[in-house]
């Protein structure tokens, strides 16, 4: 188990370190997803079953999206349809896939180990985590739900079309 | 049980905290910058569940599942910032937006 952690962490450390250093976004977006499935592991060795499964859940899935969607509204220009050719070369996908493949291998082994709960810290389990949270923490739940909404609204309002009016107040910043 | 001493997971938050900031000052591209910080978050919030499973204490997870509420709340405002920062500059470069007057 204690190689499991040293191995994930190892994963994520790579992957984050393609994330900072790649030149083409999408490159970028797909280590960036195996670093957070990496970390992901490392929270599942420790002992944070219930952190690993939102980190996958809402980190992997709902954010890393929301980027990639965002990538794709931007839309940059006529170097798109280069880029494409080059995404479907191997280069592109063999570094996340080996990466990958290294975190599946652990999860096998975990798995065919017999017994997830044996793991390498304290184990919080998610029944201790959800009294607190709706316990001592009920008010950090209901503002966390507040800024949820104020960043909902704020995306809605800044994401908006450019009234007539609105334009007029920047035409020459128009093109 | 061997375990893991805490100090290494706290030296691999580090790290990961560290390459984040590298991330937000060596590149200019802000989806880049966005994407730094979010490493740079997520390895806080590290760092409190290697605490939590130190000494068995929910606090630490309830202190990252605030952070996931705020970084997905950042990274919808700040996605959506950048969109209007590509159709205004038609650029991602972020010192195109150094100045304040718009």
């Amino acid at each position: 188990m204690n190689l499991l952690f040293y191995i994930s962490a190892l994963v994520a450390i790579l992957a984050t370190g393609m994330v900072v250093t790649r030149k083409n976004i999408v490159h970028a977006l797909l280590y960036l997803v195996v670093s957070l499935l990496a970390i992901s592991l490392v929270f599942f060795v420790i002992g944070a079953p219930f952190i690993a499964a939102l980190e996958v859940i809402v980190y992997a899935g709902a954010i890393m999206v929301l980027f990639l969607f965002a990538i794709m509204v931007l839309n940059l220009g006529k170097e798109t349809t280069e880029q494409e050719k080059q995404w479907l070369s191997p280069a592109a996908w063999v570094g996340p896939a080996l990466l990958a493949l290294i975190l599946a291998i652990e999860i096998v082994f975990l798995i065919t180990q017999g017994q997830p709960a044996a793991s390498v810290g304290l184990v919080v389990d998610p029944k201790t985590v959800a009294i607190a949270l709706f316990g001592p923490y009920v008010l950090g739940v209901e503002i966390a739900s507040f800024l949820l909404l104020a960043g909902l609204v704020g995306a809605y309002h800044l994401g908006r079309k450019d009234t007539p009016a609105a334009q007029c107040n920047c035409e020459g910043d128009r093109s | 049980m061997a375990s893991v001493p805490m100090e290494h997971g706290l030296i691999f938050a580090g790290i990961l905290f560290s390459m984040g900031f590298l991330g937000v000052l060596a590149r200019r591209n802000i989806i880049f910058i966005l994407m730094s910080i979010e490493v740079m978050l997520n390895a806080a919030g590290m760092a409190f569940v290697i605490a939590a499973s130190r000494w068995g204490q929910p606090d630490g997870q309830i202190m990252f599942i605030f952070i996931l509420a705020m970084a997905a709340a950042e990274v919808s405002v700040g996605l959506t910032l950048i969109i209007r920062l590509y159709q205004r500059f038609h650029t991602l470069d972020t010192d195109a937006a150094s100045l304040l007057r718009g």
